[in-house]
Formats: C-alpha cells, sequence, structure tokens
C-alpha cells in the first residue's frame, strides 16, 4: 500500500485567526491525507522542528497578520538547514498579490489568497508533492 | 375559529407551491419556512415578549428614544504602525464625523510583548498600532480631548494594563479618571475559543477582570469594563445563534466570578456590553438583536437577581463581518457592509464599525475608510432606517426568528450550564468544535454552490490586479526597537524596578487587587512586556488544545 501523504499544517507568529486554517486541515484529512495542526503561536524554529519529527511531505502555513514576508521565507530557510529539500511548502491567508513573486522566490511553492476552494489546495498538492 | 381558516388556507398555499417550487432546486433548501402568518406567533404576548423600548425585556431596544434622541456612536476601529501614524488617522477620522475612538493594537501588544522581544519579529505594527510604554500612550492621543471622546480598546489579556496607561495619559492631561469614557475588551473567553490572543490560564484571567470591574467601580464609573464579544465567535465561522449563546454563556461566567469575588451584581453589571457581528443575512441578524436583548435581561434579572434597570440592559457595539468581504470584485464589499450597516441599524446597535472595501487584501487605506464611514452617515441621515424604533417588529417572519433564536440560544446556554459553565466548556473544546463545525459546514456549502458569493463562486470576471494597497513601513519594527533603547537608557530604572517588584507580590496576594499596583507601575514607564512578563512569571501561560 502506498504511504499516505503527511500534511503538517501550521499557524506562525502570533497571529489567532485560526479558522482558515482549521477548515483547510480538516478538508485535507476528508480528502485523505493525514493530517498534523499545530494549533496557533508557533516560532518558526518550531514548525521545522515538527516538520521534521512528523516527517511530513508538505507544510501548510496560514498567516492573516501582515507577518508573512517575514515569517514565511524564515521558514523554508529552516526547513532546508534541516535538510528536508524535497517537503512541499505552500501558503495561505490575506496576503497581497505583489508579496507572492518574492515568497515564491523564497521558496513558498504555491500561495493561496482569500476565496479559495479546498478543493483547489487539495488537486494542487496532489499534483505537487513529491 | 379566525386561526382554524388561516391554518387551512396556509395548508392548501403550501400544497401548491411546494409543487411548484420543485422547478426550482437551489431556492429550496433555505433553513428558514418561506412565508411567515399570524400562526408562527400564536402565544406571543406584546407586553410580556417585547414591551416598549428602554423597558424589560428591551427586545425592542436599551434607550426609550433609541435614534430619535441621537444616533448610535460611529467608531471606526482603526490603528497601525506606530503610535504617530495612528494618531494621525485618529484624528482623520475626528475630523470626517466619527464620533468615538477605537484603537487597535498589534500583535504583540496585545499578547504583551515588547517590540524588540524576538517573538515580535516581523509582527510589529502590523495588524495595528505598536505600544510599548505609557510614552507610545502619550503620542498616541496627544492632542486629543480624553475628557471628550470615547475610546474603545480591542484589548484582552493585557486589559489592565492599557486601561492604566489611558488614566495615566489623562491624568498628565488634568482628566480625572471619573471623566474618562470608553470600552477595553477585556474578555478573556472568547481569547481561548476564537480569537486566539490569550497570555495566562482562566483562574488568574479571571480574577484581573473581576479587578478591573471592582476598580472602576469605585474610580472609572462611566467606563464599560468589558465588550463581551460574539463577533470573533462569528468570524471564526459559528452561526447567529451560536454567536449569542457562547456570549452570553461567557458573560454569565463573568457575573459568576465576580459574585465570587464579593462584588454586588448591581455594582459592576450596567457597566458590561457586548459586541455583535453584523453579517450578510440582514434579517436574520435582526432577530438576533433582538433575542440577544431578551436573553440577556432574562439572565440578568432572574438568574443572578439584578434589580437595577441597567443591570438587564444588553448595550452593544457592532462591527460589520469582516469574513463576509470578498479579495475578488472588492468593490462589491462596499455593498455588502451598507446591508451589514442597515442590520445592525434596524437591530437596534448603540455602536458601530463598518469594514472597508479593501479589507480582504490589506488593512484599509484612508479613501475606503472614509466609503465606510460615508456608509454609516448615509444610512443615519438618508435611508429613513433610522427614523422609528425597532422598525421590524411586527414582522410576523422577524418575531418568529426572534423567537427561534433565542429558543436555540437557551438550548446552548443550558448545554453549557450542564458543562460546567462556559470555562470548563472551553477547557474541553466544546465551544471550539461546535464553531468549527459550522464553519466546515459554511464552507462546504459555498463549494457545493449550495451558497452563493457573489464574485467568488458565482459571476466570476477576469481581475486586474489591485493597486493602492496600504503597506505598513516595514521599518516600523526598528523606530520601535529605538524608542524602547532610549526608553530604558533615560527612565527612572530603580523606580521600575521597585514597581515591578511590588506587582510580583501582589500577584501572588489574591486579596490584592492588581489595577492600582499596574497602574503604579506604569507610571514609571515600566514597558507592557515588562508587566506582562511578571505576571507571566506568577500566573503562568495558557496551553491551548488545538482539535480538529
Amino acid at each position: 500500500m502506498e504511504k499516505r501523504v503527511r500534511i503538517l499544517v501550521a499557524k506562525p507568529g502570533l497571529d489567532g485567526h485560526d479558522r482558515g486554517a482549521k477548515v483547510v486541515a480538516r478538508a485535507l484529512r476528508d480528502a485523505g491525507f493525514e493530517v498534523i495542526y499545530t494549533g496557533l503561536r508557533q516560532t518558526p524554529e518550531q514548525i521545522a522542528e515538527a516538520a521534521l519529527q512528523e516527517d511530513v511531505n508538505v507544510i501548510a502555513l496560514s498567516l492573516l497578520s501582515g507577518a508573512h514576508n517575514h515569517l514565511f521565507p524564515r521558514i523554508v530557510e529552516l526547513i532546508r538547514e534541516k535538510g528536508m529539500t524535497d517537503v512541499l511548502i505552500i501558503g495561505g491567508g490575506v496576503i497581497p498579490d505583489a508579496d507572492i513573486p518574492a515568497l515564491k522566490t523564497a521558496g513558498i511553492s504555491e500561495v493561496f489568497t482569500p476565496g479559495t476552494s479546498t478543493t483547489t489546495i487539495i488537486d494542487y498538492i496532489n499534483a505537487n508533492v513529491k | 375559529m379566525a386561526n382554524e381558516s388561516l391554518k387551512l388556507k396556509v395548508a392548501e398555499y403550501t400544497a401548491k407551491v411546494d409543487k411548484a417550487s420543485a422547478k426550482f432546486p437551489e431556492r429550496k433548501n433555505l433553513e428558514y419556512n418561506r412565508l411567515y402568518t399570524p400562526l408562527d406567533l400564536e402565544g406571543q404576548d406584546y407586553e410580556r415578549d417585547l414591551g416598549l423600548p428602554g423597558s424589560y425585556p428591551f427586545t425592542r431596544g436599551v434607550q426609550p428614544t433609541m435614534y430619535r434622541g441621537r444616533f448610535w456612536t460611529m467608531r471606526m476601529y482603526a490603528g497601525f504602525s506606530t503610535a504617530e501614524e495612528s494618531n494621525k488617522r485618529y484624528r482623520y477620522l475626528l475630523e470626517s464625523g466619527s464620533t468615538g475612538l477605537s484603537c487597535a493594537f498589534d500583535l504583540p501588544t496585545q499578547i504583551g510583548y515588547d517590540s524588540d522581544d524576538i517573538i515580535s519579529e516581523g509582527e510589529v505594527g502590523k495588524v495595528g498600532v505598536a505600544i510599548d510604554s505609557l510614552a507610545d500612550m502619550e503620542i498616541l492621543f496627544d492632542q486629543i480631548d480624553l475628557g471628550k471622546v470615547s475610546t474603545s480598546m480591542t484589548i484582552n489579556a493585557p486589559a489592565s494594563v492599557l486601561l492604566a496607561m489611558y488614566i495615566a495619559v489623562a491624568e498628565k492631561n488634568g482628566i480625572g479618571p471619573e471623566k474618562l469614557n470608553g470600552t477595553i475588551q477585556n474578555d478573556i473567553l472568547k481569547e481561548y475559543a476564537a480569537r486566539g490572543t490569550y497570555i495566562f490560564p482562566p483562574k488568574p484571567s479571571m480574577r484581573l477582570i473581576t479587578n478591573i470591574f471592582e476598580y472602576c467601580s469605585k474610580n472609572v464609573p462611566n467606563w464599560n469594563t468589558i465588550s463581551i464579544s460574539g463577533y470573533h465567535i462569528r468570524e471564526a465561522g459559528s452561526t447567529a445563534a451560536q454567536e449569542i449563546a457562547f456570549t452570553i454563556a461567557d458573560g454569565i461566567a463573568y457575573c459568576e466570578a465576580a459574585i465570587k469575588a464579593g462584588l454586588n451584581v448591581d455594582d459592576f453589571a450596567g457597566r458590561l456590553s457586548f459586541f455583535w457581528n453584523a453579517h450578510n443575512n440582514v434579517l436574520e441578524e435582526v432577530a438576533k438583536f433582538r433575542a440577544s436583548r431578551r436573553v440577556w435581561a432574562k439572565v440578568m434579572k432572574e438568574r443572578f437577581g439584578a434589580t437595577n434597570p441597567k443591570s438587564w440592559m444588553l448595550r452593544v457595539h457592532t462591527q460589520t463581518a469582516g469574513s463576509m468581504l470578498t479579495a475578488q470584485q472588492p468593490e462589491n464589499n462596499v455593498v455588502r457592509v451598507a446591508l451589514q450597516t442597515a442590520a445592525a441599524v434596524m437591530g437596534g446597535t448603540q455602536s458601530l464599525h463598518t469594514n472597508s472595501k479593501d479589507e480582504a487584501l490589506a488593512l484599509p487605506t484612508e479613501d475606503s475608510v472614509r466609503v465606510a464611514l460615508r456608509t454609516q452617515q448615509i444610512v443615519a441621515y438618508e435611508s429613513g432606517l433610522a427614523d422609528v424604533v425597532d422598525p421590524l417588529a411586527g414582522s410576523y417572519y422577524v418575531e418568529a426568528m426572534t423567537n427561534q433564536i433565542e429558543a436555540e440560544a437557551w438550548k446552548y446556554i443550558q448545554k453549557i450550564d450542564d458543562i460546567g459553565g462556559a470555562v470548563i466548556a472551553i477547557e474541553q473544546g466544546y465551544i471550539q468544535k461546535e464553531i468549527q463545525d459550522s464553519a466546515y459546514k459554511w464552507q462546504k456549502e459555498v463549494e457545493n454552490d449550495q451558497r452563493v458569493i457573489v464574485g467568488v463562486n458565482k459571476f466570476q470576471i477576469e481581475e486586474k490586479p489591485i493597486e493602492g494597497l496600504l503597506r505598513v513601513d516595514a521599518s516600523v519594527g526598528e523606530l520601535q526597537k529605538k524608542k524602547l533603547a532610549d526608553l530604558r537608557a533615560k527612565r527612572d530604572n530603580a523606580a521600575v524596578s521597585a514597581a515591578l517588584a511590588k506587582l510580583e507580590a501582589a500577584c501572588n496576594d489574591e486579596s490584592i487587587n492588581l489595577m492600582p499596583v499596574i497602574l503604579e507601575a506604569v507610571k514609571t514607564y515600566a514597558t507592557l512586556g515588562e508587566i506582562c512578563g511578571v505576571m507571566r512569571k506568577v500566573f503562568g501561560e495558557y496551553q491551548a488544545h488545538a482539535t480538529l
């Protein structure tokens, strides 16, 4: 049997908005993925450590506080430092279009903004997970 | 009997239109009946269930005159970047006809960290203004007459510290605390359940809250000591009935804690205020506002035995639903906000914040904030909605929906009582789970096209990139760090240490009211992070259990 894809849904920073993260986590679980949710207020270090410990294939970051330009690239950096080179890292939240190219350059594979359907996210993961 | 004949006619009508509407499946699965008649209001007693505005059970509004006396307070929630920048925005809003201030603090401030704390990196000045010490607060309210303006502060876990700073700024300007008007949110229970800016565990948090109730009843008598908030519960995905039920259950928990601490219910209950969401379904929202007033009046009179009519009144601030704004075709949000405003006004709110069209994308620009404020002014001055008190009373539908939401709310309140109260229900994750289930159901409905969101799952267009969004300067963090370094170098550090030591001792002694001690510490320019750090050391931190 093929190993199930493991996804870490994470809330970096101090942001408390977790409706989106929880809805996405549940939709991913219903779609057959193995989902671990970190809860609120995770530092980049905690998220990278959790990703390593849980041996995940995907990290889905959710942030609505505007700190994405600082926190998302930092998480990618730590993940790569830990040698997890084939982990797919995606992000979502209130993220202005203008910020997306730089986030992608920093290693966030895709950024999902408000109004995205959970099936779009599921399809993206299925098509891109290594 | 007249009702018998009406019953027959309604049954005939229903059979006929059921058949006809089989052709319109997408309009069939609504949660309401198609038609409401006097049959839906059987047993209603006008004087018992509605009464007159300003009278128990306040279904029709808390004041006798409502907007024929004066309009609601138009209170725009604002704050970003530094105290200097936010002060400019506040003065702009007051000049534009805002009638009250509402401060948004950044996340480090809301969670009790200084701007130079490592955990604050990237968050300083982002979702609100950064306040590290009394020095920032002095700048925030520079040239604003605190004796005249009323100020609402969205601050919860460190509410005592920010209130103390506000009192200290006023005092420096020769304004005594008895002259201050405003509100602190101070509602920790919904932070655990829905909003996330908690610091301490429930027990010391409830102590801080009851300390504030007691202190203000004696020293800051016109201050609203708490804004028991359904807004964020709704934003997190709850239904209308859940919003008021979980919030009133929180309100019951605060009253119980205060009474247990020895306070008399009528000494603090008149200063409790509420915070509702104005969501998209206009008439359901109006019914929600009406139902909530009736439920709270009964709770206060019957459950807590309050005798002062002021203690029975559910006074409410409202904000339009941020989660209903779309990033797609954002100009459509102006229309959504106008309808939500209509709901809040017909529901009888005491104050209102209207969201701006660009808030699904970023913090609002000055121009979009102006349109949001103008929306309130148009509803107030042009629409006629504010001309008559509780204009929808007597509508078969609105009255039936008011009854239905009230009944649903009582069911939840009973369930939470059975669990052992709101604090335990939150610790067990019951309330969070109910909210999450509703949020997931909503999302599924949108994705199955059972629920249409214009521009999102229907009537989409090729979007042009949005230009001119507000950007918070990335240098704010560095600026705040520098201000803190200067402050620490020039203040009397011995006085700070002494005040913090005194605070630590007070935290360890439950018989001491912490408010005067915090006020003393604030005046030495001890920082928010230092003060909350002492409390963290004594009280510990809340550990949330994340459940899916």
